[in-house]
This record gives structure tokens, sequence and C-alpha cells, in this order.
């Protein structure tokens, strides 16, 4: 009985944080739009030049160097287990 | 360290033809405007497809001459990695056709017949799934690897340029020869096509690898 008492108010919990974060979130979400990123600098002015084509750009070279690790990290194991 | 310098100097190449691909400047042609920064990504596909299905069929040829069933899991690697390339390049080419050709699927030669040089190869791949007794499953699916390479070069490399294509080095458009592209174009697309090729070795590799530890008391027994 305690149990499911205690189940039913951390549920009641969790939806009133849900509710309280998602019009957070919401409101900064209109906010964000509302106010573009206007910082300075070379780093931000490059990443913005040439209608944005850069931010993709920066994004494969993330997305590419994740998957690079990965396969070095397989490789090594891989040698590790071959010397066994 | 030093018979890894080739997957250092892949991971390099294909740095700079992410960062260049994106940065040079591409002639405006027709609707395909920026679009035209695909090839650095989607020809490269296949070029590397082509290498790992050679690779494979020679492999294939070689286990028929030897009976060795290492050649077996190497050609069988290079078969899936290269299939697997062959569907990326046909996942990209769709992508770029639906916003230039205006459609995903359309009625060109080279993507049909490059439909049907897939479908080949994942036979290929299910063909060895079929088999309980390894020597058979290499012999048989070796000589259907034979077969497959044998129609995968006029399939997807001769008919297309005996008639009329979309895409480009068809009978009736102009192919890749040094008056039609762009310096700047080339400049990324040759580094592509290495980098790229590189980096599906340097996969297979690793699944050849990890392929011959799972069988390594049937090689060495």
């Amino acid at each position: 009985m305690v149990k499911r008492l205690s189940y039913l108010l951390f549920a009641c919990f969790m939806l009133s944080l849900t509710s309280v974060f998602g019009q957070d979130t919401a409101r900064t979400v209109t906010e964000a739009v509302q106010q573009q990123n206007t910082e300075t600098g070379p780093v931000n002015e490059f990443f913005r030049s040439n209608a944005k084509i850069y931010v993709p750009m920066g994004i494969l070279v993330i997305i590419f160097i994740a998957i690079v690790l990965y396969l070095v990290r397989l490789d090594r194991r891989l040698t590790k287990l071959e010397k066994e | 360290m030093a018979k890894n310098w080739w997957k250092i100097a892949c991971v390099l190449i294909l740095l700079y033809v992410i960062i260049g691909g994106f940065s040079v400047k591409v002639p405006s042609i027709g609707n395909n405007q920026q679009a035209a920064r695909s090839i650095f990504f989607h020809l490269p596909m296949w070029m590397c497809m082509y290498t790992l299905l050679a690779i494979s069929v020679v492999n294939s040829v070689w286990y028929l001459a030897t009976n060795d069933l290492r050649r077996d899991i190497r050609a069988s690697s290079a078969g899936s990695i290269g299939v697997l390339f062959g569907m990326m390049g046909f996942a990209t080419g769709m992508l770029w056709s639906t916003y230039t050709w205006g459609g995903t699927i359309v009625n060109d030669p080279k993507q049909m017949t490059t439909a049907i040089a897939l479908t080949i190869y994942m036979a290929y791949l299910v063909l060895r799934l079929s088999f309980t007794d390894l020597d058979k499953r290499a012999r048989v699916s070796a000589i259907f690897n034979v077969f497959a390479f044998a129609l995968l070069i006029p399939l997807t490399y001769i008919i297309p340029r005996m008639v009329e294509s979309l895409h480009p080095g068809s009978a009736t458009s102009p192919g890749f020869s040094s008056q039609d592209t762009a310096g700047t174009i080339k400049m990324v697309l040759w580094p592509a096509f290495l980098g790229w090729t590189l980096l599906g070795i340097w996969i297979y590799t690793l699944r050849n690898r990890y392929k011959r530890l799972v069988l390594k008391n049937i090689l060495h027994g």
C-alpha cells in the first residue's frame, strides 16, 4: 500500500516536473528564435558566413571523427584478441 | 603504428574532403546549384564498392585455386562491405535525384541497372547464409561471386554508357574528362576517391579479422 502510494506520488511529481520544464523549454525556444546568436569573434563569424553552410560541415566533421574513433578502438581490440 | 600509416592518411584525406567539399567554389549549373557538392560523397561510394567487390572476386577465384578457407573469408567480408558502400551510394543518389531530377527512383538506366547489380550481390550474401557446410558454402558462393562480378561491370559501367541517361558519362551527356569538370571539383574529387576507398578497405580488414577470429579453431585445426 505504502509502495503503491509512493509510486503514485512519484508519478505526480514527475508529471508536474514535465509541465514545469515543458513551459520553460517552450519559452526558451521562442526566446532563442527571437534573439539570434550575435556573438562576434572570428569563429562565430566564420560559421555564420556563406548562409551558414559551415554549420553542416562542422556537423559532418564531428560525425566522421566519432566514427573514426570507434573504428580505431575496434581495431585495437581486435589486435589485442589476435595476440591472445 | 608503422603498418597503420595508411589509416592515418585515410582520416586526414577525408577530413580534407569534408572541409574542402563544403568550402570550394563549385559552378552553379541548371537546377543542380549547390547540390553539385554531393559528388564528393556520392561518387566515391561507387569507387569504393568497385574496389571492394574486385577484392572479393579475386579472393573467390583464389579460393577455387587453393581451397584455402581464409580466402573465402576475405571474399565474403569484402563482398558485404562492398554491398554496404553500394547501398550508401544508392541512398545518396536517391536523395540527390529527388531534388535535381524530380524523382527518387527515375527512369534512369544507370539507377536501374545498379539496383539490379546490388540485388545480385545481396543474393550472394543470402546464398552464403543457406549452407551449413563450410567448404560447400565457400565453393558454391565463390562461383556465384564470379558470375555476379561478371554482371556488375556490364550492368553498371558499360550499358549506362551506351544508352541515354541523366547521369554524366552516358551516350548523350559529357563525362568527367579534363575539359568538362571545374578545377575546384577535381581538386577535391580525386582525393575523395582515394580517401573513401581507403576507409572501405579499413572496415573490410576489420570485418575480415573478426571473422577469422570466429573461425580460428577450424582454420588452425
